[in-house]
């Protein structure tokens, strides 16, 4: 693989029954491009939560996948209502997802981390008022 | 321990994708927090949980999960149903509520994931 390969989603915030089919077809595209499970499941599982997150808290946003020939790049962007204490936001357990998402199974505050566990690189940038970008990165192994 | 087995143990119904029956779960994960579901869980697992909607058959997909057993006679809706054949994932119903399933599954060998601290 010599060029990177770029994917681009736009997540639809109105509708959680169809959260998370742009990880699936993410997940479709590695499996095709011939990387080991735990890769594509590392890589579909963080952008899952990921999605989710951009569906409950920012209604929708854009997800932009790059394969390069040694690290995968997920950049999630949203203009949702910003985080405003992201230390906060990443400690596990801690949300501010109503009542309503929980009963959906989701909002227990393990989103962010868990993106963080199964990533190798994290950063969030996050504006109050404007909203968030979330970069990640999993390395292929050699 | 083979699907089969455990469809056994739990006196549950098969709902879909009845000819994986055969293969084998290594692990298992009882919860309603899907999020939980997605932090813990190795492959080749299976998820008990009586939450339903569409996103339990996502986070089993996105974990490689292979079986999804409902408790509580909890029943899948037909977009789940659909989502789970396109991924060859057995569905199943039982009439057990969730600590008596996990529990049988448990003490006939399938136990869950440690975790590093345990």
């Amino acid at each position: 693989m010599s060029e990177a390969l770029t994917f681009h989603f736009d997540v639809d915030g109105e509708n959680f029954t169809s959260a998370g089919q742009a990880s699936v077809q993410v997940k479709k595209n590695l499996r095709q491009l011939g990387l080991t499970p735990e890769i594509i499941r590392r890589v579909s599982i963080a952008m899952y939560e990921g999605e989710i997150n951009m569906v409950i808290h920012a209604g929708g946003g854009m997800a932009d996948v790059t394969v390069n020939e040694d690290t995968i790049e997920i950049v999630l962007t949203d203009h949702g209502p910003g985080i405003k204490d992201i230390d906060q936001a990443m400690q596990e357990g801690f949300s501010t997802a109503p009542d309503s998402i929980r009963q959906l199974g989701f909002g227990a505050g393990m989103g962010l981390p868990n993106m963080k566990r199964y990533t190798d690189h994290m950063h969030i940038a996050s504006t109050v008022g404007v909203g968030t970008t979330i970069t990640m990165q999993v390395n292929i192994p050699k | 321990m083979k699907i089969s087995t455990m469809k056994e143990l739990l006196d549950a119904e098969v709902l879909c994708c009845e000819e994986n029956l055969g293969r084998h779960v290594y692990s298992a994960c009882g919860s309603d927090m899907m999020s939980d579901v997605l932090a813990y869980v190795k492959d080749q697992a299976v998820l008990l949980t009586g939450l339903v909607n569409s996103q339990v058959i996502r986070t089993a997909e996105m974990m490689d999960m292979i079986c999804i057993v409902f408790v509580r006679s909890k029943l899948p809706t037909p977009e789940m149903i659909e989502l789970a054949k396109e991924n060859g994932m057995v569905l199943m119903t039982t009439k057990k509520r969730m600590y008596n399933a996990c529990g049988i599954l448990y003490q006939n060998g399938l136990v869950g994931n440690r975790l590093k601290n345990e």
